[in-house]
C-alpha cells in the first residue's frame, strides 16, 4: 500500500501519509556510512621523508574530515525531497567522497622502507614502466613534473588505461578521483599543500623527490594485476 | 630610520596601510619598474613590499608565514610571471590588464596563472592591517552597505567565514562592489580574480592553504575568524569603496524638487 501511494506521486498522497511512508522506507533501508581506514604503519614511520607530524594532522584531521562531512552528506541525501536539494549536495559528495576515495589508496600506496616502502617494481609492472617510459627514473621525473604543475590543490597519478591497455601519468584537480579521467588509479601522490607544507613549506619539488623512497610498489603491482 | 618613522606614521593615523605606505615613500601602487637594458626600455615587475613590517600582524598571523607567503610564493610569482612574458608582447602591459586579458573569456592563457597571483596577493596583504579586525567604524559608509546586503555585521561575517569554509581546495574568498551597487561575497579558486566579471573587489582573504598552515594546520575556520576577529582593514576597504564611486552609483539618487 505505501508504494502503491508513493507511486501516485508526491502531489497526490497526503502528506500525513507520504511521510509515514516515507519514515517505513527509511528505517528499513540501512544508511551506509563510511570509516576512516587505519594505517599499516606508525605516523612516524616514513620519516625523515614525510614527517610524523604532517602524517597524523593529515590522517586524523584531513582525511577524517573528508570523511565525517562524506557521511554528512549523504544523510542529507537520504532525506532529501526534491531536485534541487539533491543538486545542491553534489559538490559536498563529490569533495569529500573523492577525497575519501583518493587518501585510502594514498596510504595504502605507501610504506616504511623497512617494509619495502621505495624498492622499485617488480614483475610486470617494471616491464609495462621500462616499455612505456623507458625506466622507473623516467617516470618518476615525468610525475614530477606533472606533480609540480598541478596549479593550486590536486593529485599526480600512475593510472591505468584498460581500454588501451596503458599505463598513464596524469593529474586531477582538488578531490576529483583518477575515475573522472577515465582511469583506474594505481599510485596517486598528494600535492594538496598540507601534504607537504610543514615539512618541505612552498619546495614541493622537493617533496615530490623524497616521496619515492616510501612509495609501496608492491601495492601498486597489486592493483596493476588486478586492473 | 624607515621603521621608526613608520611607527611614528602609525601612531598618528587610524589603521590605514595604503596611506601609510605612502607617507613611507613606497613605491606607487604601480608595481612596474621601468630599467633601460641595451638600447630599448623593457619593464618587468618586481615584489612589492608588504604594508607593514613582517612581525606586524603577529600573533593573528606569525612572521614565519609572512617570510614564505610573501617572501617565497609570492616572490616566485613574480619571478615566473617576469621569466613567462619576456620577450612576448604581453610585456608591455600592467598587471590588471595582464590578468584581464589573461583570462582571455574564461580560457585562461599561460601567464594568467602568475599574473592573477600577483594581483590577489598585494590586494591581500593591503586587506590586511595591525590592530585591525572587528566591525567597520559605526556610521561608515561600508557598515551602512553591508548592513544593507546582509541583514547585519554578523550575518555578513557568518556567510563570509562560510564562503571561506565551502572553497573546496585552493582559492580566495572577496567581498566586491558590484556595478549595480550590490555588496556580494564572492569565492574564487587557485588564482582567480573577480576583477574578471568586471566586480571591483573591497577586501580579500586568502584560502590557499599555504595561507594559514604554519599557524592553523587544517583548521581553516579558525584562521577565517582570526582575519574577521583581528586582520581585515576596514580603512582600506573604505578607500577603495571611495574610489568605486566614481564608477558606480551608491546609494540612492537624490531628485531635487522642481
Amino acid at each position: 500500500m505505501a508504494s502503491t501511494m508513493m507511486r501516485m506521486g508526491r502531489h497526490t498522497v497526503p502528506s500525513a501519509i507520504r511521510g509515514w511512508a516515507q519514515r517505513r522506507a527509511m528505517a528499513t533501508a540501512t544508511l551506509h556510512t563510511e570509516r576512516l581506514p587505519d594505517l599499516d604503519y606508525d605516523y612516524g614511520a616514513l620519516e625523515p621523508h614525510i614527517s610524523g607530524d604532517i602524517m597524523k594532522l593529515h590522517h586524523q584531521k584531513h582525511h577524517q574530515t573528508y570523511v565525517t562531512n562524506f557521511n554528512k552528506a549523504l544523510e542529507q541525501l537520504e532525506s532529501s525531497n526534491d531536485p534541487e536539494a539533491v543538486v545542491a549536495l553534489q559538490s559536498a559528495i563529490n569533495f569529500n567522497g573523492g577525497g575519501h576515495i583518493n587518501h585510502s589508496i594514498f596510504w595504502k600506496n605507501l610504506a616504511p622502507t623497512s617494509e619495502g616502502g621505495g624498492s622499485p617494481p617488480q614483475g610486470n609492472l617494471a616491464k609495462a614502466i621500462d616499455a612505456q617510459f623507458g625506466g622507473l627514473d623516467k617516470l618518476t621525473a615525468k610525475m614530477n613534473a606533472a606533480g609540480a604543475g598541478v596549479q593550486g590543490s590536486g593529485w599526480v597519478w600512475l593510472g591505468y588505461n584498460k581500454e588501451l591497455k596503458r599505463l598513464v601519468v596524469e593529474t586531477t584537480q582538488n578531490q576529483d578521483p583518477l575515475q573522472s579521467k577515465g582511469l583506474i588509479p594505481l599510485l596517486g601522490i598528494d600535492v594538496w599543500e598540507h601534504a607537504y607544507y610543514l615539512q618541505y613549506k612552498n619546495v614541493r619539488p622537493d617533496y615530490l623527490k623524497n616521496i619515492w623512497k616510501v612509495v609501496n610498489w608492491k601495492d601498486v603491482a597489486k592493483r596493476y594485476e588486478s586492473a | 630610520m624607515a621603521l621608526a618613522f613608520q611607527v611614528a606614521g602609525t601612531a598618528l593615523l587610524p589603521c590605514n596601510p595604503l596611506r601609510a605606505a605612502a607617507l613611507r615613500g613606497a613605491p606607487t601602487p604601480s608595481s612596474r619598474r621601468i630599467s633601460l637594458r641595451g638600447v630599448s626600455p623593457r619593464a618587468e615587475f618586481h615584489l612589492r613590499p608588504l604594508p607593514y613590517e613582517m612581525d606586524a600582524l603577529e600573533p593573528h598571523m606569525s612572521k614565519t608565514t609572512l617570510e614564505f607567503h610573501w617572501g617565497k610564493h609570492h616572490r616566485s610569482y613574480v619571478d615566473n610571471l617576469n621569466k613567462q612574458i619576456e620577450g612576448t608582447d604581453a610585456e608591455r602591459y600592467n598587471l590588471s590588464e595582464l590578468v584581464l586579458k589573461g583570462y582571455n573569456n574564461g580560457n585562461p592563457l599561460p601567464y594568467f596563472n602568475n599574473a592573477g597571483q600577483i594581483w590577489n596577493h598585494e590586494f591581500f596583504w593591503s586587506s590586511m592591517c595591525r590592530g585591525g579586525g572587528g566591525e567597520p567604524p559605526a556610521k561608515s559608509e561600508v557598515l551602512e552597505l553591508i548592513v544593507k546586503s546582509f541583514g547585519s555585521y554578523e550575518e555578513f561575517a557568518e556567510l563570509f567565514k562560510r564562503a571561506g569554509a565551502t572553497q573546496f581546495g585552493s582559492g580566495w574568498v572577496w567581498l566586491v562592489l558590484t556595478r549595480d551597487a550590490k555588496l556580494e561575497i564572492v569565492k574564487t579558486s587557485n588564482a582567480l580574480t573577480p576583477i574578471v566579471w568586471d566586480h571591483i573587489p573591497l577586501l580579500v582573504v586568502d584560502v590557499w592553504e599555504h595561507a594559514y598552515y604554519l599557524d592553523f594546520q587544517n583548521k581553516r575556520p579558525d584562521y577565517l575568524a582570526e582575519f574577521l576577529d583581528h586582520l581585515v582593514s576596514w580603512q582600506a576597504a573604505g578607500e577603495r569603496l571611495s574610489r568605486a564611486k566614481a564608477f558606480v552609483n551608491v546609494g540612492e539618487p537624490v531628485i531635487p524638487d522642481l
